[in-house]
């Protein structure tokens, strides 16, 4: 497991090709969001270990398309999202490629918990009592977010959660696995379209903690190479390589 | 006309229906040939944009698999229906409509022009009308069908486990709109290359 001090080094990093654009903190239980530029890359970090990243992907053109977790799911035989997994939108295109991941499961299953849910399981912390440690909801934040950008909760799409592992039995039991992800541990997003991400950093909604603990994350932007022939999110299975030329062809 | 009634219809292979269902009815989709997949939607009749959510459904319930005692809940909360009745076993909610672009992704970039599921969708919304437009389009379920994950986190599609006659029921616990897309799907095994009918019954 990677401690806490050391530096993760993703493939993309040592490419002279790729250089820093920004970089950002999303504290614990915020939202986050950003245009991702296709050719350049989101670097999401968990600082402290034991994070969980809501987040919604949305063609930027067209924000109709977004981020589809069945299409996603069945176009690569996964119930889970790692290095090598892509991002597909609703018409078959790719919005963005995991590139990097020291994690190894992020869960695209088990959605956002709402302020009722949020409320039964840590009780009422208020903003007049709390200030900015208030309890927040991702369903909440997710709503507001996307009203900033003309839309409301009938765009809310399945959110992925970063940095979560829920596992799946063969009775179809669902269970989350705590202690996952570790300081330091990182995931990295390339953008093969223009993509609207909204992130948010609220715990995981299967998270048994009982107490309201959301930890930050620290992004980070940076200019990345094309994916080449060989790229490993294209040639990882026939239906990437398929969905690559489907996005490639947006921008003919 | 199954007894009691209200309402019954054949729905066939690669036909959309939607309809509202008041609250304490009950729907019967029944399988009628086997192995077909009936792609569901429900929607709050008095608020669409509080829709049938697959996440909050299998999460509540801590469990991938819809059956009886299944409450399928709304992106709001809500509980929509509760499955009361299941012949089948099992209903998968992970792995979505079949859509014109998904199978070019899944299958091969020359299937654009095969019918799918989503065209089905669009078709009985557009129609609707009432606001409803393409991004009320959210992720369904597959009655009928076996979508089984692994303890790896692999997806697979597996033969159906459904049969001629087994039926699923379910009873609104508010009054909804159902809207169904009878799969056209050529290219998949979940219903043994055949696309067959389903009936849908209603009770008071």
């Amino acid at each position: 497991m990677t401690p806490a001090t050391a530096t993760p080094v993703a493939a993309s990093v040592t490419s002279p090709a790729t250089h820093l654009l920004f970089e950002d903190v999303v504290r614990e239980g915020a939202t986050w969001s950003h245009v991702l530029k296709r050719g350049t890359a989101l670097r999401i970090t968990d600082t402290l270990g034991g994070a969980n990243v809501g987040a919604l992907f949305y063609n930027w053109e067209n924000t109709a398309e977004r981020y589809n977790m069945p299409d996603s799911l069945k176009a690569q035989h996964i119930a889970r999202l790692t290095r090598g997994c892509v991002l597909y939108s609703d018409m078959g295109r790719i919005l963005c490629s995991i590139t990097g991941d020291t994690v190894g499961w992020h869960d695209p299953l088990s959605g956002c918990a709402n302020a009722a849910q949020a409320r039964a399981k840590y009780g009422e912390l208020t903003y007049q009592d709390a200030r900015n440690a208030c309890v927040k909801n991702a369903y909440d934040a997710f709503v507001i977010e996307l009203a900033k950008y003309g839309m409301s909760a009938r765009d809310l799409p399945a959110p992925v959660n970063f940095f979560s592992r829920v596992v799946v039995n063969e009775a179809g039991a669902m269970t989350f696995i705590t202690e996952h992800s570790k300081a330091g541990d990182f995931v990295e997003l390339r953008a093969e379209m223009n993509v609207l991400v909204i992130l948010n950093t609220c715990q995981h909604p299967l998270d048994p903690n009982p107490r309201y603990e959301p930890r930050p994350v620290s992004v980070s932007v940076r200019r990345v190479p094309p994916p080449a022939a060989d790229d490993a999110c294209r040639v990882s299975r026939p239906e990437n390589g398929r969905g690559f030329i489907l996005t490639e062809r947006y921008f003919l | 006309m199954t007894a009691d009634a209200i309402y019954e219809a054949t729905v066939l292979a690669g036909e959309p229906w939607m309809r509202e269902i008041r609250k304490g009815q009950t729907l019967r989709i029944l399988d009628l040939e086997g192995n077909q997949a009936a792609d569901t939607l429900f929607y709050n009749a008095h608020d669409y944009e509080d829709r049938y959510s697959a996440q909050d459904t299998i999460r509540e319930q801590a469990s991938i698999y819809l059956t009886t005692g299944t409450r399928l809940q709304s992106l709001k909360g809500n509980t929509l229906l509760t499955i009361v009745a299941d012949t089948c076993g099992r209903h998968d909610t992970l792995g979505g409509a079949c859509a014109t672009e998904s199978n070019m992704v899944r299958y091969a970039l020359e299937k654009r022009h095969m019918h799918a599921c989503r065209q089905s969708f669009v078709k009985a919304i557009t129609e609707w009308g009432r606001g409803l437009d393409k991004r009320d389009i959210s992720h369904n379920i597959n009655f009928f069908m076996n979508v089984p994950v692994t303890a790896e986190g692999r997806l697979t599609f597996e033969d159906g486990v459904s049969a001629p006659g087994k039926y699923v029921e379910m009873r609104a616990e508010m009054d909804v709109l159902a809207l169904i897309s009878n799969c056209p799907q050529l290219n998949n095994p979940c219903n043994a290359y055949n696309p067959t009918p389903i009936r849908v019954s209603i009770w008071d």
